[in-house]
Formats: C-alpha cells, sequence, structure tokens
C-alpha cells in the first residue's frame, strides 16, 4: 500500500511517492519496519496536543504578525531603559549582512568552505581588540555575565585562589549569573563571591576596603568601567595596579560604546576584559541580543585557560595567501569533554559578525562621536531630571549613559511613576528600589544617541506632570 | 550516477578590513550634541583619567564598502548553499517568514524590562510553545534562558545542585553519570557545575551496559544524562529500565533530547520517566543555526523540578501572561534575561507550520531518508557502517567510517571532507571526542532534503573514494575550488605564531 503524505512546503520528501521509492531501495514495505530497534512499550500513549496547523505561509505570517502586535515597542515609545540591554542604533548594513542565509544558517564546515565566516569573525575580535587595546578577543560567549563567570574561573584556575572581589553596587542579573559559575561552597572548586564597599558620595569602588580584602586567597578582582550604575572609575589604573600586587588577576567589564571616549582597558592594566556584544549593532530582541565577549594579552598563560573559540589567522598552502581556524581547539570541551575549561557549544556568534559590520562601519571617527553623543545627551538628561522639583540625580557628574534619579523626596515609589509613565508612551527608567542597594526608591535611566534634546524634554515635561 | 556539478566558489582575495580604506572615511556619521545640549553641560564629560587618547586603530571605509565587503564574505561561506547533511545538527529549513517577523520593532525594539502588560504578545507565543514542547516531552514546564544545548545541559546540572542542596545532601550526592558517547557538554557542564563524572563505556551492541549502570549508581548519584538514540543511530532499548534503576537509587534522570528528529511524536520523554529533558530550537525546531548561535536550549522538567528553575518563567494568571521571578527555590540565572526570544518565537512558528502531523511525517521522513543513505553508502567500497554487526535499521543518523578506504589509499575522513566542498557540497561532521570509530563521519538527512540531493551527496562521497584511488595526492592536497586553499593547522598551536587579532598578526608576522 503507498504511504500516503501531506506535501509540506518544508519537507522534499512529503511529496506523493518519495517515500515508498525509498523505502523500495531500503528494502522494507512500510515506514514503521525501520523502528524496529524501539521497543513497543516505548511509544507513548497520549496523542500530540497541538493548535491546529498553519502550513500555509500566508496564515502562519498573520498569527505571528498580529501576536506580535499586541507588544508595545521602544520606537513607538519613549524608553529610558537599559541595564545589561540598551537601545541603540542598528545601521541597516548590519541586518542585511546577519541575515544573509549563508551567515544565518551555517553551521560549520572546513576552514575553507566556511572561509568568508571565519574571517568576518576573525575581523569582530580584531577591530574589538583594537577598541579595548588588547591581543586577544575570544568569540562571544552566551552573555556579559557568562563572559563575567567564565573569566572569574580562569582567574582561579592560573592562580589556584578561591575568592573573587565584586562591587556591592552590582547588577542582580549578571551576579545571580555570577554566582551560578561561582556555585555552592560545597562543591568542588568553588569560588566565593566577596562583595567592596562604594564610597556613598560617588558610587565608586571604596579602596580602602578594596585593599583590606585583597589577601593572598583572592584570584581575581572585577569591576566595570562605566559600572552598573554608569559612574565612571577613574581610579581604574590603582585598582589594577593593587589587584596586581597581592597576586590577583584584574577583570573588567567596559561597554564597547564608551570606547571612542573612554580609555581602553587594555592602558589602565587591565588583565582580563569583558563586556557585552549587544551594543555593537544587535537589536535589544526582548533581551535576546545579549552575548559577552572576553579578551586578554597574548600570553600563553591566557591563552590557554580560555573556553570557548578562539580565532586565528594562518598561513595556506599557496604562498601569500591567508586563512583563518581555531587556536588551541583541544583545550575546550569539545576536544577534552569534562578535562576542558569549563565548557562551550552553540553561542551567539552571529553577533560576532553583527560587531565586525558594524565597528567598521564606525571607525574611529564614528566611535569617537558616538562616544561624545551619549555622554553629552545622558549628561543633559540628569541635569534635567535634577532639576526637577524632588528629583534629583544619586551621582549627577562621571557617569556615561546611565545614572540613577532619586525619587524619595515626591513620596511616589517608582513602579507608580513607571506607570504613570506608561500612559503617556514612556518607558521609565529601571526600577531599582528592590535591589537592596539602599538607594531608597530610584530608578536606572539609560539615554543613548537615540534619545534627542526634544525627546528628553519630552521625558522632562511628562515628568513634570505626572508628578505635579 | 548524478551529473556532479562543475562548482567553484566565490574567491574574492578580499583583504582583512582593517586593510580597507583610506583615512577620512566614514560608514556611519553621528550628529553633534544639539545647540541647548552643548549650553546647558558644556565640554569635557568624561574624568580626565579616563578620557581616551589614542585614537583606535580601526578601519576607516564608506558604508557600500562595507556592505560590499561583508558581502564578499558571506559569498565566501558554503552556508548550506549546497547540501549539507551535517550530522547531529539536524539542518533544516529556516522560514524566512519567521525571520522577516522577529525583525519586525514589536519584537527586535523590545526590552525584557519593559512591564509585563506592554509584552503580552511575546509572553503569549512562548507560554504557548512552552506548551507545544510539553506535549511533546511530557514534562511539566518549559524555559528557554539557556543558549545552547550545553547551556541547556548546564542548567540542568545547577538544577540538580538546587534540587540536592535544598534536601541537604549536596555533600553526598555528588556524581553524574553518562555514556561516553554522550554530546561532550553533558559531562563538562556537571563538571564545571562541581560534580564528578563517570563515564560508561559502550558494550559490542552499541551502549553501555545496564550491568555498568547498576554498578555505577548509588546514594551518591546526584543525576544520570543521557541521549537516546545516539550518534551511531542506536537505539538503547534498555533506557526505561536505565530510568528505573537511577531512580530506584534516588538520582535525578536527564533526557538530552538533541537526537529528537527521529522519535518526534513517537516518544514522550516522561513516559519514559525522565524527570527533565531539553530539546534545540536551533536544530530539531528549525530556529537557525548561524554559525554557533544565538541558539536556544529549551529546558524541561517535572512539577517536582519546576521550583527549582531559573527565573523568569512565564505562566498564565487568567487572560494575562505573567513574568513570574518570585521563585525563592531558584537555582539562579544560567544567563541574563529570558533567552534568545526571536529563535523561540522561530521555533513557535516551526511547530505552527509543520502541526503535529507534519511533525510526525518528519520523524518518519528522517528514518527513512537515514536508511535510504545507509543503503546506498554501504554499496561504496572502502566504507564501513559502525557497530556492523548491528544489522537494524538506524535511526535518524549513523555514524559511518572510512577506515578501509583509508587504509589502502591513505585519505582519511578530514581529506574527504575538505574535497567534498570542491563539489559545493557542506563538509560533514566528522564525530564528537573521544572517537569511537576510527576516521568517521556522520551524516544525516533530516525532513529538508529531496532524493536527488540525498543521491548527489552520496555520488560525491563514492567519486571522492574513487579519486582517493587514482589520484590520492590530488585528494590529499584538496580542497582546488574555495576561496582559499588548505590552511596550515601548525599556527594554532604556536604561541609564536597564532594571531587572535590583526594587532597581534602584525607584531608577530609583520605588516
Amino acid at each position: 500500500m503507498p504511504t500516503e503524505t501531506k506535501s509540506h512546503p518544508w519537507m522534499a520528501l512529503s511529496a506523493p511517492g518519495a517515500i515508498d521509492e525509498m523505502l523500495a531501495k531500503i528494502g522494507v514495505s512500510k515506514v514503521a519496519d525501520l523502528f524496529e530497534q524501539i521497543p513497543q512499550d516505548h511509544y507513548r500513549k497520549t496523542p500530540l496536543d497541538m493548535p491546529p496547523t498553519l502550513s500555509s505561509e500566508m496564515e502562519l505570517r498573520r498569527d505571528l504578525v498580529t501576536r506580535l502586535k499586541r507588544n508595545e515597542d521602544c520606537e513607538a515609545n519613549l524608553s529610558f531603559l537599559g541595564a545589561g540591554v540598551w537601545q541603540h542604533h542598528v545601521p541597516a548594513i548590519v541586518d542585511e549582512i546577519v541575515g544573509r542565509t549563508e551567515f544565518a544558517t551555517n553551521v560549520w564546515g572546513s576552514y575553507q568552505s566556511d572561509h568568508g565566516r571565519n574571517q568576518a569573525w576573525f575581523e569582530f575580535s580584531s577591530q574589538l581588540g583594537a577598541l579595548l587595546n588588547l591581543d586577544v578577543v575570544q568569540l562571544p560567549v552566551y552573555s556579559w555575565g557568562c563572559a563575567i563567570g567564565h573569566a572569574m574561573r580562569m582567574a582561579a584556575r592560573m592562580t589556584g585562589r578561591n575568592k573573587v572581589l565584586v562591587s556591592q553596587l552590582s547588577d542582580p542579573e549578571r551576579l545571580s549569573v555570577i554566582h551560578t559559575y561561582c556555585q555552592p561552597t560545597q562543591m568542588a572548586g568553588s569560588i566565593d563571591v566577596i562583595t567592596i564597599a562604594t564610597d556613598p558620595t560617588t558610587g565608586r569602588l571604596d579602596l580602602g576596603d578594596l585593599k583590606s580584602k585583597l589577601g593572598d586567597d583572592v584570584a581575581a578582582v572585577y569591576f566595570e568601567n562605566p559600572a552598573y550604575l554608569g559612574t565612571i572609575e577613574t581610579e581604574a589604573a590603582e585598582i589594577a595596579r593593587m589587584t596586581r600586587a597581592a597576586g590577583a588577576e584584574t577583570i573588567v567589564g567596559v561597554d564597547p560604546a564608551s570606547l571612542g571616549v573612554m580609555t581602553a582597558p587594555g592602558d589602565y592594566g587591565a588583565d582580563i576584559v569583558t563586556g557585552p556584544v549587544q551594543p555593537l549593532g544587535v537589536h535589544m530582541q526582548c533581551g535576546g541580543g545579549a552575548g559577552g565577549f572576553i579578551a586578554s594579552r597574548d600570553e600563553e598563560r591566557y591563552v590557554r585557560t580560555y573556553n570557548g573559540f578562539l580565532v586565528s589567522i594562518a598561513d595556506t598552502a599557496k604562498d601569500g595567501e591567508f586563512g583563518f581556524g581555531l587556536a588551541c581547539p583541544h583545550q575546550n570541551s569539545y576536544g577534552m569533554r569534562e578535562d576542558g575549561n569549563d565548557w562551550t557549544g552553540n553561542s551567539t556568534y552571529l553577533w560576532a559578525i553583527a560587531g565586525a559590520v558594524y565597528m567598521s562601519l564606525l571607525g574611529p571617527e564614528g566611535f569617537a562621536e558616538l562616544g561624545r553623543l551619549i555622554v553629552s545627551r545622558a549628561r543633559y538628561a540628569a541635569r534635567l531630571l535634577n532639576d526637577i522639583p524632588n528629583v534629583s540625580v544619586t551621582w549627577p557628574d562621571g557617569h556615561f549613559k546611565e545614572f540613577v534619579v532619586n525619587f524619595d523626596a515626591t513620596g511616589r515609589t517608582v513602579a507608580d511613576i513607571n506607570d504613570a509613565l506608561r500612559a503617556h508612551g514612556i518607558f521609565g527608567g529601571k526600577d531599582i528600589s528592590g535591589e537592596g542597594l539602599k538607594l531608597g526608591q530610584s530608578a536606572l535611566y539609560c539615554v543613548t544617541e537615540v534619545h534627542t534634546a526634544a525627546d528628553i524634554r519630552r521625558l522632562t515635561d511628562t515628568l513634570k506632570e505626572v508628578l505635579a | 550516477m548524478s551529473r556532479l556539478p562543475e562548482f567553484h566558489a566565490a574567491k574574492w582575495d578580499e583583504p582583512v578590513v582593517m586593510e580597507l580604506g583610506r583615512p577620512g572615511g566614514r560608514g556611519q556619521i553621528f550628529p553633534a550634541p544639539e545647540l541647548e545640549i552643548k549650553e546647558t553641560i558644556g565640554a569635557d564629560l568624561i574624568p580626565a583619567s579616563m578620557a581616551r587618547k589614542d585614537r583606535p586603530v580601526l578601519p576607516e571605509i564608506t558604508e557600500f564598502e562595507a556592505q560590499r565587503h561583508y558581502l564578499h564574505l558571506s559569498q565566501m561561506t558554503l552556508g548550506m548553499m549546497g547540501v549539507s547533511l551535517f550530522g547531529t545538527c539536524t539542518m533544516k529549513y529556516n522560514s524566512k517568514t519567521s525571520e522577516y517577523a522577529t525583525l519586525r520593532p514589536e519584537l527586535a525594539e523590545v526590552h525584557p524590562y519593559q512591564h509585563p502588560d506592554t509584552l503580552q504578545g511575546v509572553m503569549g507565543i512562548m507560554h504557548d510553545f512552552d506548551h507545544i514542547l510539553r506535549s511533546l516531552s511530557g514534562m511539566d514546564q518549559f524555559i528557554f534562558q539557556a543558549g545552547g544545548g550545553a547551556d541547556a545541559a548546564y542548567t540542568m546540572a545547577i538544577v540538580a545542585r538546587a534540587f540536592w542542596a535544598d534536601r541537604g545532601m549536596l555533600d553526598q550526592r555528588t556524581e553524574m553519570i553518562t555514556s561516553i558517547q554522550a554530546h561532550p557538554c553533558n559531562p563538562a557542564t556537571a563538571a564545571a557545575a562541581g560534580f564528578k563524572v563517570v563515564n560508561l563505556p559502550l558494550e559490542d551492541n552499541g551502549y553501555p551496559s545496564l550491568d555498568a549502570l547498576k554498578a555505577a549508581v548509588s546514594d551518591k548519584t546526584a543525576l544520570i544524562m543521557i541521549n537516546n538514540p545516539d550518534d551511531m543511530g542506536i537505539y538503547n532499548p534498555e533506557i526505561k529500565e536505565w530510568v528505573r534503576v537511577a531512580k530506584e537509587a534516588g538520582a535525578l534522570c536527564f533526557y538530552d533530547h538533541a537526537n529528537f528528529n527521529g522519535v518526534m511524536g513517537k516518544l514522550s520523554a516522561r513516559e519514559l520517566g525522565f524527570d527533565a529533558c531539553m530539546f534545540m530550537l536551533h536544530k530539531t525546531f528549525g530556529a537557525p543555526k548561524a554559525g554557533g548561535g544565538p541558539a536556544v536550549g529549551a529546558f524541561g522538567c517535572s512539577d517536582d523540578l519546576a521550583p527549582y528553575l531559573p527565573c523568569p518563567v512565564i505562566t498564565k494568571s487568567g487572560d494575562k501572561y505573567v513574568l513570574d521571578d518570585d521563585r525563592p527555590k531558584s537555582a539562579g540565572k544560567v544567563r541574563e534575561f529570558w533567552g534568545n526570544v526571536p529563535q523561540v518565537v522561530k521555533a513557535y512558528a516551526w511547530a505552527r507550520g509543520m502541526g503535529a502531523e507534519g511533525i510526525e511525517l518528519a520523524s518518519d521522513i528522517s528514518v527513512v531518508a537515514n536508511n535510504y543513505m545507509d543503503k546506498r553508502l554501504s554499496e561504496i567500497p572502502g566504507l564501513e557502517i559502525s557497530n556492523p554487526d548491528i544489522t537494524m535499521n538506524r535511526m535518524e543518523m549513523t555514524r559511518w567510517s572510512f577506515a578501509p578506504l583509508c587504509e589502502e589509499t591513505g585519505i582519511g575522513t578530514a581529506d574527504v571532507a575538505n574535497r567534498m566542498a570542491d563539489y559545493g557540497i557542506d563538509p560533514f561532521w566528522m564525530s564528537h571526542e573521544p572517537w569511537i570509530v576510527a576516521e568517521p563521519f556522520t551524516p544525516e538527512a533530516g525532513e529538508l532534503w529531496s532524493k536527488e540531493d540525498i543521491d548527489l551527496w552520496i555520488d560525491v562521497i563514492a567519486k571522492i573514494a574513487d579519486e582517493a584511488r587514482n589520484d590520492p595526492e590530488m585528494v590529499k592536497a584538496a580542497p582546488h575550488n574555495q576561496p582559499v586553499a588548505q590552511v596550515n593547522g601548525d599556527v594554532f598551536e604556536d604561541p609564536e605564531k597564532w594571531a587572535m587579532t590583526w594587532r597581534a598578526y602584525q607584531r608577530k608576522i609583520g605588516a
């Protein structure tokens, strides 16, 4: 009896007769014969319970678009949300290139058949290395928090020590990932995460407290520049010096969008640098744009402790030609299973290509203009917000694109104020009141190059109205 | 025998981007801050100690030059434009409809910290897809935070950690048991989470023995992590007994459903007794692989494990979708935010586009196509199937070996892979470590490809086997029609020569 199938646009062998032609070659009479390995009592007893099939593209598109349109987005609204995912301009060319089917559907071929993709990956590392002033950049891991977690584990492997120091004003989202990676103390290889106090007048690390905690059991000091709450760590070189003197590694987290105007971490003593890739031409995508990089100097002791993919340029069998491949491929989990460095797998490598295109479009002048524009608009927003009665900016100077706005004197909660703003089409800053930072009813506002002076005045005018 | 294409890859001789352009070239321009801003706040906004003084050494090119450069690079990437039967990765068509839908601002330009009332559309999709996966697996709750299959295995490890910690038994339940044939991510993530790994060897029948498992499990076992079928295409018929034995010892049981394609709609992880499982949305569920992510390892578990899941979990209350962050027993996050949301939307679109009937048919087709391949590959001299004594039909992929060909001609699997691209065919997947089978390769046809595609792929393998006998030097030196000649692998382990950035390359090799 012929096998009955319904033709489907995504399955060539669903066309009538195709399966039977193959069964004839195999030498069996029906499909079920091929599943002889599975014992009968393993088959599921409950039938699948699925919503109706939408095999027509037209119907499927309508379903997707109708449902997605129930979202409110940051283009139709005016958003000041940041804290790990930020609204930046994405050049159209980036969307074109990451949408190329050769890149989007690609899996893994040979170094030669993947040549173009590997070159794009190498160019991501090369350009980011130029922004960081560092020689080694690994392809991105899942997120910034994951990059920090791996960097801390690298430091622990390198130093044989089991304690890391972080700011008490850390992002709870990233900190949760860091705690996961450093794991509970009962487990083998666990790393203690200890907090460093901050100066209440500036939000920066308290160097006296840092000094007191820098014992010979400390594997690494981790700080961000700009930090979670937007503040700039002006004593970064001194922190790195103190850390090195204690025999520990300095791990820094940076915002790549700041590096046209802020000192490269490679120039102030950072040993391992992490950061998000999303600002480099990746849409927010409800957090789906996350990705995190790890970079360091080109010293073998660092290179040999990386967990993932390091793309190196190399010569080829043809004189004067170059190609690309993976350096130290055997030290990761593909090569050594449980004995490799942490683990790796599919990650966020398409965003490396987005980042390569983005950085090549901006160039040195673009990054300088971008940095100046962001810090100018953010500072302007802070100034205007600070001028609103009962509203104050906690550290009004010395921040990059994010800053803390305190609403204690209004007698209202951030949640309440943000509800009111939302009714006016404005997404207020992230509510950080419940994060245990002892900053009262505060919100973390993010202002980038996409926010014009008029947008900022719209925010402050609306806020005045809402608070009146 | 198909007529083999006279293929030649694009070869643009494209310089590294750092060498393009000229000083002053611009690809993006940002406006100066408005006058009212300048007047209010002045200049020098970055503290002097942190103000950048050097100019980053980046290319200075126009918008078009950037576009053309990266289009050239895309054209020098074979990327499934030929025929890719890449085993363990389940190559599928990646619908452009869902790709375009996710580029709309309603998804591309939304922030995870927006009020949930403004995210009901995407939360609804994720909630409904959670229920589709529940139906396919029998599990009680799925989350999508893990950024790939390995990250989902890691999620299992930390959920197990939290489960045992909650019972005060983390000091005792310290071991994870798996098979030497399991994907490396299972032992690697368990070890990274602090567990001791026990690897069970394979027996002649292709899977570890029940006795070996019984000898390994004890009151120290925290969990077992296992895939089935494995990458040889062999299904462990004792899996229900495995789960029973492990659970009798108190251990948790995790089903790594990387190889789900052949059993979709046929098996339910929960009905087999498993406590948790994971699906790879960028493989089985039609979301693109993108050269290695953004990916999603959808992690599902029973109600018993659900309290330990990373947050947030999307739930429904009345007519509203809710982000549940209040889970005091949560194991913590494996990654920031909710996961690679657009990939979840694409997987939902795939499931809706296929429907229950389509999913069941795809599973049938994948096993038919693989057994057709096995039949044809077995007729090519020099090739050998793994576990040749096992004569039962394999599942959706089979591990094969070029060992006889290599012995005869000196041409091994890496040589064949390099040569395949000369015919416009994507090189195959060889094998994960350790290589239990010599000179391995692992084709998997899935449900996408036509009989003609599959025949072409096999004909190319047959042709290369002929070439190995007639002109082995030519095959050894392959590829010949690719963007570049064979890359010199010696560089990659040499600290004096490896260069992960252009600056390192210039320092070591010279401009």
